[in-house]
């Protein structure tokens, strides 16, 4: 959608400045910036005087650069200039940047990283952060006498425009920077941000915006998110680019271990002492994994073999805010020689002389590893350096590919969408608490944000009607509406308390729901649950599992499960050093198409072979002997016979998520097929079938085509039908409902109010897909699922690319290639079973139990 | 009897379960009905009329077909056995206006239910009065051969009693897997039925609520499936 389908007057004009020679003519600064950089002893920069002449001429431009460039400061530095001119005509309350990103940490980092120039240059500009913790008296303040400079993230943003003097607050607004766009642009929050930035737009006139970002693949589509798109039918206008290029090329290696690769398993656990080594010859390392549950249980084992006592820190988003401070202050201090952290780190967020990354597990996308070795080196001209560590055998494969991905500094599409019904249901309440609209207008508006540039009317009035009466085929609630029509033909809230409604209600993020875990003495008894010390939050699904006196690792503590009150965890420290751990429940992050074709070239490409460990290649060597290595444009197909059982294992490498969702559609049509499966495991590179039915057999003697079987018609009604009853399109249905608005969030405190009262989306789910399934939220569910938790639309592409190029290969055992994933086997819990078997089971043992085995 | 396995039954065997209440045997239906071949009365608790639409006053835009929904499992629980009294145990409006947002056609539903059989009403909580429109009987409880039927259990250790209102669920825990569904819980002597309505959620049976009821007697449990009513060992089941 968003490919620039024709080059416009503006861009042209774009294109001309950007191909000017930008250093030699550098903009005079004002003095006071200007000795300020004689102070430094520094020179403005060819993508900092390229950004000032642009935001001269008020071109809203999109700055791309490595890590290290000075990006942050190369966008505030217009503003400041802006700002120490003395003649300005207030006509608002005098908020003249908005600064936006999607972490509330970075805006605080920000914030802390400008303050220091500002002073220095003895500018007498007020910068302030604002967050869901900056305080209600402060926030209120913010809305009347604004600081000249406001950092803060989108549900912020929605959250001001929703009241009715958003026009005062944001009258003087000048220029918006938005950071991280490349995190935040392809997601519910960028369509959340793009709305707002839509409506920010209308409220102050001219307003420029600035987008940084990392490297990505195809910066137009971050450059049309920045402008207005006032004809996207038929013109796609772009902002105005700026790219650094250059920097070090990035200094990668393939961690290699004494001990060989495991066959499956994320854990790396055999690869410690030389992790650890690693840490040591190092002044600062970051030890990313890909889940909070690897984290806890890395930095256990690290601790383990810590002979030398080095201190090393852990950091994830469970952990309380204050353990986390805690964390970031030792890093920028240097106190701390190792950090295991998650994604929450990936960002921005500059916390200290990081020399070295050091990347457990596959790295998913190559656009996340340069991203995450970026943390290493905030100076330009040095290279960063990274070491990966892969978890298996297929891991060294990804690991080696995205290492030659980086090399070639090739990165990941970004992928255009087309904004959520569900953000949109929101924004438009929003709209309505600020002040009454005219659908007309607000169409019109929407529409010139990027997201929503294909929105179509019919689209747009059922969303509205959604907001106002749920939007059912069965008129039932329209004397209920919570917008109401005026005279001159605006729609209006129809009370009070529908704001507060909104209020309590906005943003995209919707969590499953999070306890809070508090450390007591193991010594108190059960009726003692209360007080202790926070230590952080932990996923309710995750409690649910625990037996009381369970050991588990969190926090970086063995920890033993006490108890529950309400809605907070107990538990207290363990002496067992070996805890239950939690079984990891795999990557969250699918692996990205372009790696995957990589990986594919690799496995094909038998010369390659030379650069993979010699475990690796003997086993893809033993593979190519028993069985064969598919070419790069095939799907290999094996079948086997094992423990009286048959298999069928296919290798598309399409990641996680697609290949669950083939495996549920596999089986029904094994099933119809007269195959009889019993079940099936995916891992992020293969899938595996096994049953009663002999499918060699079937597919030698005619019963079974693996071309029905992979036929793209499955995405029809098979899809259908296993959706229907999918525990993962629920999930994606709540998550909708909640954005929408139809169900309210939990918020703390509120829980308790009885569980006979409350009642799951699930039924509300089941009964809308009967009564009314042509729904607004089932659509945006739907398109949720096409690309989120079930990557359909992959799938898609998946089974029309391999159409034709299935290769079967009968075999009379297991393939050396199958074994990770039949290892697999057990581990992981599949969706979308039905409950009825568990429920049987138990009745056979209560039955068994009544007759008694004498 | 050494070496008698049980052997896994078919999906229809657990269509219903026998229950027994002071000797009076009733079967238990997956639809969470409580049919009484005896009387060829067919029970229901908790059917919430409404629920959907009374979210809507207050401005959350629920879908307006619970009602529709459930008149339908209603529909298809009386053609499942040859049911000449159905007995609603309270509850079976959302709210005491619940009847003015009635559908009409759904009103209508309900009337093609209730020709040729009688149709009690229990009072509830929610609905203390019932509107005429709705026809049936409309009673604050009732007795028939013994066994009295109300909408809020007595306290204390009653007997000859089956009741609703606590909308009983069940967490069963299982091969790593916990499950939560509505369920029928009884100790022989009386029985609370699980909420019929299709948007009504469950009070798990181990909470405190459900002692004063059972005392130190146990408690049997039947779990509400897809295709089927299982009957589980207490000791499986555990709390929220």
């Amino acid at each position: 959608m968003a490919e620039a389908r024709q080059t416009s007057r503006r861009q042209k004009r774009a294109a001309l400045s950007s191909a000017a020679p930008l250093a030699t003519e550098a903009p005079s600064l004002p003095p006071v910036i200007d000795d300020w950089f004689h102070r430094k002893g520094w020179q403005l920069r060819p993508h900092q005087v390229a950004l000032l002449k642009a935001a001269e001429a008020r071109q809203s431009t999109l700055l791309v650069a490595p890590t290290g460039a000075g990006k942050t400061l190369a966008g505030f530095l217009p503003s400041l200039i802006s700002l120490s001119r003395p003649r300005f005509e207030k006509r608002g309350a005098g908020l003249r940047v908005l600064y936006i990103s999607p972490l509330k940490a970075l805006a605080a980092d920000v914030a802390r990283n400008l303050i220091t120039p500002i002073d220095e240059m003895g500018l007498k500009i007020r910068t302030e952060t604002r967050s869901g913790d900056t305080s209600a008296a402060r926030r209120q303040r913010q809305r009347t006498h604004p600081p000249h400079i406001l950092l803060t993230t989108p549900e912020q943003v929605a959250l001001l425009l929703s009241h009715p003097d958003a026009g005062f607050l944001f009258a003087d607004l000048e220029t918006i920077i938005l950071d991280e766009l490349h995190a935040l642009a392809a997601s519910k929050r960028g369509d959340l941000l793009a709305l707002d930035v839509a409506r920010l737009r209308t409220l102050a006139d001219g307003v420029m915006t600035i987008g940084l970002s990392a490297t990505v693949a195809r910066p137009s589509e971050l450059r049309a998110y920045l402008v207005p798109q006032p004809q996207p039918d038929t013109h796609i206008y772009l902002a105005h680019l700026v790219t650094v290029s250059g920097g070090a090329p990035p200094d990668i290696r393939i961690l290699e271990a004494e001990t060989a690769v495991p066959w499956s398993g994320h854990t790396a656990r055999y690869a410690m002492r030389e992790i650890y080594d690693v840490i040591r010859s190092n002044k600062l390392a970051i030890v990313f994994v890909n889940t909070r549950m690897q984290a806890e249980y890395l930095f256990q084992e690290l601790w383990r073999g810590n002979d030398d006592n080095l201190p090393i820190g852990l950091h994830h988003g469970s952990l309380d805010a204050k353990q986390r401070n805690k964390v970031e202050a030792a890093m920028a201090d240097g106190s701390l020689r190792a950090v295991v952290a998650t994604s929450t780190l990936d960002l921005g967020i500059d916390w200290g002389d990081v020399d070295i990354v050091i990347n457990i597990g596959a790295p998913k996308g190559a656009s996340r590893l340069l991203q995450r070795i970026g943390r290493s080196n905030h100076r330009l001209n040095e290279a960063s350096r990274a070491v990966l560590v892969p978890g298996n055998r297929f891991e060294v494969l990804e690991c080696r590919a995205a290492l030659d991905a980086a090399e070639a500094g090739s990165q990941d599409a970004f992928l255009s969408r087309s904004g959520a019904l569900d953000v949109l249901a929101q924004h438009i309440l929003g709209m309505a608490c600020a002040a009454p609209f005219s659908p007309d207008a607000l169409f019109a508006e929407v529409r010139s944000a990027l997201p929503y540039s294909d929105l179509t009317r019919l689209q747009f009035d059922r969303a509205v009607d959604f907001v106002a009466t749920g939007g059912y085929a069965l008129r039932a609630y329209d004397r209920f509406a919570k917008l109401k029509a005026t005279d001159d033909g605006l729609l209006r809230v129809s009370n009070a308390r529908v704001v507060q409604q909104y209020r309590l209600n906005v943003g995209t993020i919707v969590d499953t729901p999070l306890l809070k875990v508090r450390l007591i003495s193991g010594k108190r008894t059960r009726a003692a649950l209360q007080g202790g010390r926070p230590l952080g939050d932990i996923d309710e699904y995750f409690v649910e599992q625990l037996t009381p006196r369970a050991t588990f690792v969190f926090a970086g503590e063995v920890l033993r499960f006490e108890g529950l009150r309400d809605t907070e965890v107990f538990v207290s420290r363990a002496t067992a050093s070996d805890p239950m751990i939690p079984s990891y429940g795999g990557g969250r992050f699918p692996m990205s198409t372009h790696l995957a074709a990589r990986v594919r070239g690799m496995l094909a490409d038998t010369s390659s072979w030379s650069a993979l460990p010699e475990p690796v290649a003997d086993w893809l060597r033993l593979q190519a002997h028993r069985s064969v290595i598919p070419e790069a444009n095939e799907v290999l197909v094996e079948t086997f016979p094992r423990n009286s059982r048959h298999y069928l294992v296919a290798y598309p490498f399409e990641g996680r998520l697609a290949h669950q969702t083939l495996g549920m559609l596999l089986t029904r049509r094994l099933d119809r097929a007269g195959a009889k499966p019993l079940g099936f495991v995916a891992n992020d590179y293969a899938l595996s079938i096994w049953g009663h039915g002999d499918m060699s057999d079937m597919i030698a003697t005619g019963r079974l085509s693996l071309a029905d079987l992979f036929e793209q018609d499955m995405l029809g009604d098979d899809l259908d039908a296993w959706l229907a009853e999918s525990s993962l399109m629920k999930r994606t249905f709540r998550h909708a409902a909640v954005i929408a608005g139809l169900i309210e969030r939990r918020h703390p405190g509120k829980e308790k109010s009885g569980r006979q009262v409350t009642m799951s989306t699930d039924l509300v789910y089941d009964v809308l897909r009967r009564h009314d399934p042509g729904h607004l939220l089932l659509e945006a569910s739907w398109a949720d699922a096409a690309s989120g938790l079930l990557d359909i639309a992959r799938l898609g592409e998946f089974l029309a690319r391999i159409k034709g190029r299935i290769s079967h290969q009968p075999l009379s055992r297991v393939s050396p290639l199958s074994v990770p994933v039949l290892l697999e086997i057990g581990k992981e819990q599949v969706y979308g079973q039905a409950h009825d078997a568990l429920l049987r089971d138990a009745a056979d043992a209560l039955i068994r139990e009544a007759m008694g085995d004498i | 009897m050494a070496g008698l396995k049980p052997e896994r039954l078919g999906l229809d065997d657990f269509a219903d379960q026998p229950i027994s209440i002071c000797g009076k045997a009733f079967r238990a239906h997956k639809s969470g009905a409580l049919y009484w071949p005896a009387e060829r009365a067919l029970i229901v608790a908790d059917l919430h009329f409404e629920k959907g639409s009374s979210f809507a006053t207050r401005g959350q835009m629920l879908p307006p077909y619970d009602t529709r929904e459930t008149l339908a499992k209603l529909a298809r629980a009386i053609d499942t056995y040859d049911v000449e009294t159905v007995i609603a145990l309270g509850d079976s409006l959302h709210d005491v206006r619940a009847v003015e947002r009635m559908n009409a056609r759904d009103l209508e539903g309900l009337a093609i239910l209730q020709e040729d059989r009688d149709w009690i009403w229990i009072t509830g909580n929610h609905d203390t009065v019932l509107d005429k429109r709705l026809g049936g009987v409309v009673l604050n409880d009732v007795t028939v051969e013994g066994i009295t039927f109300r909408h809020e259990p007595a306290v204390g250790a009653v007997t000859h009693e089956i009741a609703a209102h606590l909308h009983p669920a069940a967490r069963l825990k299982m091969n790593g897997t916990v499950l939560r569904r509505p369920c029928f819980v009884g100790n022989g002597l009386r029985l609370v039925m699980p909420a019929f309505g299709s948007f009504t959620g469950g009070l798990n049976v181990l909470d405190e609520a459900f002692h004063p009821l059972f005392d130190s007697d146990g408690i049997a449990v039947w779990m509400l499936g897809q295709e089927g009513l299982y009957p589980v060992a207490s000791r499986m089941l555990c709390g929220d």
